[in-house]
């Protein structure tokens, strides 16, 4: 992705990293706890609602929103000018990160403080800025605790869900001083009283997007906190960056969009803050920036938008509830997949932001159970994206070549012999009964370990006769 | 090539061709048509499972009510309005002895700063309605109501005419034309600030007021 | 994911039986069991010899020239307008969801499409075509029920094992916790990691013990063999069957409901 990749814990690790978190029963408790929580959060705030027509509306939004994609963020610039916010365009996440070092570096600006941004993690902007010797600070207090533990988020809603109270209290005795204390209040209030502090003497405030509306020229934050409303309100200037898929055309979308974005990530009917930006402070107003910036990121979206299939990975609100539901989630935790988004939707959006090559254990790691498909607020279908992303990574399918950077890096010539051996087989019945007759007639021979699979398990048992030997007796 | 054109010519000129929009209907976040007394019930309802309170009053009744929140709660000063009816209103009852210090916002933020972030107890607002199915309140801070004023006090105090309630926030957009001209900064607000970072337990006041409290006028 | 809607047929003549290859080759008592099911609706069931796999493996593993072979060979079986019933809710969902996507833009399209929408998840056409009803002959007893994933979700039929099980009046089914939960096979995901299937279908197990019966009825085969397997490996009090088996033992005047 970018030459500061290197910060982040290595995506070709996966199987290791699983492995550990597997092993680790804290881990394993902690997410347990929290994801059934969340489902069932989900579940009673969706009660009396025509849910599936509404995850209808939410996907045909955004299908629009897609196909007028251009029009859109060309309206969005102009309304967004006209109101006096300044756009700029960034082709990656180095550029993105340069166009805010710049604005940084032309207020003389030393410290940023961060709203939550996603994107902000996919370019990640903290380590840049570092660099350039600016302070970024995270005032989300998740997103805190994980910087202060100089960690990456675990979940995109909840980024701190791998540790616990304890874990926490340490963490900011070490780091800040706080008394250690079990009591929630407590490390909360504290945080509290260290961010205000920094709120005030911040030179620039970053935060995301969650909806940008073309039709008005208005930014759109979604949060429960506070520090959103902060990060974009107590700096002088404010820099949002975001994703360009994440315009739609008007505020009525929102209304919608709104409604399942909340309810599917943390089952709540809204949130605390719902902030809408639509400029700078005007002469006679008291508080707000003077200036306001909004940095559009393609970073390989540009590239998922020309298929068709893969389109419908830029659907995608962030509620992060496929995560929520996904078994494999639940039980290796976010740091596992080492990509900024974990879970389902990291799985069929990373691949195309690191390379099929270097995430091509991405889409394997799920048993396309589709829990994730069915709960997606826009109906992504999550598991045939899986299943593309799959066929791309092995070249597996001549009538429909793959596309994605890095395809076919996991095509094995033994494996590939194999699937041509089993389809070779399996296309020819006659092969395929003298073949399971014989297996069934010398079951005896049947080894009883089958790699594995029975690590875990006892191998599966040939029956004495196959379906077909008795099918054809019964007929007799 | 600039990188705004380079990314807009790949979106237009899109290897899988032009893309159809589906058509959206909207009827599906329709309510029913509650009375005003079953909006107040369900915004009431909404604004106290997220630790909220809502009391209800009338117009001479108001002011009274605060007077009462402000001292149960042993607030020291209120910031109020300059100009709108709350704080004109609170200004001329400036002298009862249940009412804390009066301060009003009306100098920009940067000759203040501190004193609003450590030392105003409380703030009052207006609000431009209400939102019945999720107890949500409209916020469009004005030079005379700014936007730190429903922030950073850790009581915010926000005053809702109950016929200012809508059903949904689909119904209130429409109603007030949203889509004619938004302000620099409009809220949805639904509740003290809270979090639940630190495993999954909730806490509140984590950056913004700790308590929000409605004041309804019937 | 489901039908929206599902257009169930009236109970037909005939149908095709699309036995599947784990059924073939280590169920076939549970494909038996389904004919005998149907028979006794008073269907007549062709079985074609030429069936093999639906391709489902290679598919998943992204194969899909290898498993388009496979499935191409399936698409001449089924040459009359019959329905076409499937003791799975796994390969079923792979010929009814998968086959037009597989097929798309080939020559074959047309007929995949034919195939796709004659396929029926096997109790479902039991429950809704067939409208069957059951007569429980066997001793009381308690059971717990696993829907696979795709028999839950790309077939719709979460509602008709319990509805099936519910006919059979000496019979108590059991709720495990998170029964939507996946068990953790995914065809060849137990096998590139094994690790997480593991600790997946540990968990399954525990909820399906932690019912207090040590009988559990599933849908699919490969549910089957991967939670059974794993109950026997780890000596947990869990034996398995697949839910046609159980439905016809209980309900079969010949082995007396045993």
């Amino acid at each position: 992705m970018t030459d500061s990749a290197h910060h982040h814990v290595d995506v070709k690790q996966f199987h290791p990293r699983a492995r550990e978190a597997i092993g680790n029963p804290k881990i394993r408790q902690n997410f347990r706890r929290a994801m059934d929580g969340l489902m069932a959060k989900r579940k009673s705030a969706f009660e009396g609602w025509d849910l599936e027509t509404l995850r209808e509306l939410g996907a045909n939004i955004r299908l629009r929103a897609l196909a007028n994609l251009p029009d859109l963020l060309e309206q969005l610039e102009q309304k967004l000018t006209d109101n006096g916010i300044k756009v700029h365009w960034a082709v990656d996440g180095d550029e993105a990160c340069r166009i805010i070092r710049d604005i940084c570096v032309a207020r003389d600006a030393k410290s940023v403080i961060k709203g939550k941004s996603m994107v902000s993690e996919e370019m990640e902007l903290n380590h840049y800025l570092s660099g350039e010797g600016i302070e970024a600070l995270e005032s989300d207090l998740g997103e805190y605790i994980v910087q202060l533990a100089d960690e990456t988020p675990s979940h995109i809603i909840m980024p701190a869900i791998h540790k616990n109270t304890g874990e926490i209290s340490e963490l900011m005795h070490d780091k800040t001083g706080t008394d250690l204390s079990n009591d929630v209040e407590y490390l909360t209030a504290s945080a509290r009283q260290q961010l205000r502090e920094k709120f005030m003497n911040a030179d620039v405030g970053v935060s995301g997007v969650n909806f940008a509306v073309a039709e008005t020229g208005t930014l759109c934050l979604v949060e429960n906190e506070g520090n959103g409303r902060m990060t974009t309100t107590v700096p002088p200037c404010h820099i949002a960056v975001t994703g360009i898929e994440k315009v739609v055309p008007s505020l009525e979308d929102v209304s919608a969009l709104l409604a399942l974005l909340t309810r599917s990530a943390t089952g709540q009917h809204i949130t605390t803050y719902f902030n809408m930006i639509s400029g700078p402070r005007k002469p006679e107003e008291l508080d707000g920036p003077e200036e306001v910036h909004l940095v559009l990121v393609d970073n390989g979206r540009a590239t998922i938008y020309q298929d068709d299939e893969l389109l419908d990975t830029l659907r995608c609100i962030r509620c992060g509830a496929c995560m929520n539901h996904c078994p494999v989630y639940t039980r290796v935790g976010g740091h596992a997949y080492g990509t900024t988004y974990p879970g389902p939707i990291g799985k069929i959006l990373m691949p195309h932001m690191v390379g099929l090559d270097e995430g091509r254990h991405l889409p394997t790691a799920s048993s396309l159970c589709g829990a994730c498909g069915e709960v997606c607020p826009v109906k992504i279908p999550i598991p045939d994206l899986l299943v593309r992303l799959r066929q791309e990574s092995v070249d597996g399918d001549k009538l429909h070549p793959a596309r994605v950077r890095g395809h076919g890096a996991k095509r094995s010539s033994l494996e590939a012999m194999i699937w041509k051996g089993w389809s070779w087989m399996h296309s020819n019945a006659g092969v395929y009964r003298f073949g399971t007759g014989l297996a069934t007639r010398f079951r005896m021979l049947q080894p009883g370990k089958a790699g594995a699979w029975t690590d875990y398990r006892t191998a599966p048992k040939l029956a004495s006769k196959t379906l077909h030997e008795r099918m054809k007796e019964r007929k007799q | 090539m600039s990188s705004r054109n380079t990314i807009l010519q790949r979106l237009r000129n899109r290897s899988g061709g032009t893309l159809s929009a589906p058509e959206c209907d909207f009827s599906v976040l329709k309510r029913p048509d509650w009375s005003t007394a079953e909006r107040l019930d369900r915004f009431e309802q909404m604004i106290e499972s997220v630790h909220g309170e809502v009391h209800r009053c009338t117009e001479d009744s108001w002011v009274d009510r605060l007077a009462e929140v402000l001292t149960t709660r042993g607030a020291r000063n209120l910031l109020i309005p300059k100009e709108h009816s709350i704080g004109l209103r609170l200004r001329t009852e400036a002298q009862r002895e249940d009412l804390p210090n009066l301060l009003i916002y009306d100098e920009p933020i940067e000759s203040w700063q501190s004193v609003l972030f450590n030392d105003v107890d409380a703030s009052i607002t207006s609000t431009r309605g209400g939102i019945a199915e999720t107890g949500s309140l409209i916020l469009w801070p004005t030079p005379d109501e700014p936007r730190l004023m429903s922030l950073v006090a850790p009581i915010h105090i926000a005053v809702l005419r109950a016929d200012e309630l809508y059903t949904t926030l689909h119904d209130a957009m429409r109603a007030q034309n949203w889509a004619s001209g938004m302000p620099t900064n409009a809220l949805l607000i639904s509740g003290p600030s809270k979090t639940a970072d630190i495993e999954q337990t909730l806490a509140y006041g984590v950056h913004g007021p700790k308590e929000l409290i409605v004041l309804v006028i019937e | 994911m489901a039908d929206p809607i599902k257009v169930y047929p009236a109970k037909p003549r005939k149908v095709y039986f699309f036995g599947t290859c784990l059924v073939d080759m280590f169920y076939p008592d549970a494909g038996i069991a389904g004919v005998e099911l149907l028979e006794r609706e008073g269907i007549e069931v062709i079985f074609p010899q030429g069936q093999t796999c639906c391709g489902q493996p290679a598919y998943t593993s992204g194969y899909h020239d290898e498993a388009r072979s496979v499935a191409r060979a399936q698409l001449d079986l089924f040459p009359e307008d019959w329905p076409i019933v499937v003791p799975s809710g796994s390969c079923g969902g792979m010929m009814r969801k998968h086959y037009p996507a597989l097929f798309r833009d080939t020559g074959d399209e047309a007929r995949a499409a034919s195939v796709a929408e004659r396929v029926w998840e096997l109790t479902d056409f039991l429950l809704n075509v067939c409208h069957i009803k059951l007569e429980d002959l066997g001793q009381p007893t308690k059971v717990a029920m696993h829907t696979s994933c795709s028999a839950r979700r790309e077939m719709g039929v979460a509602e008709v094992g319990p509805a099936l099980i519910g006919q059979l009046n000496n019979v108590t089914l059991v709720e495990q916790v998170r029964a939507e939960e996946c068990c953790g096979f995914g065809g060849t995901f137990a096998v590139r990691h094994p690790e997480i299937s593991g600790a997946m279908v540990s968990e399954k197990v525990d909820a399906l013990v932690e019912t207090g019966t040590q009988d559990f009825v599933t849908t699919d085969c490969g549910c089957l063999m991967n939670i059974a397997g794993y109950a026997e490996k780890n000596r947990k009090p869990l034996t398995g069957q697949h839910i046609l088996s159980f439905l016809w033992e209980r309900t079969n005047k010949a082995g007396g409901g045993s």
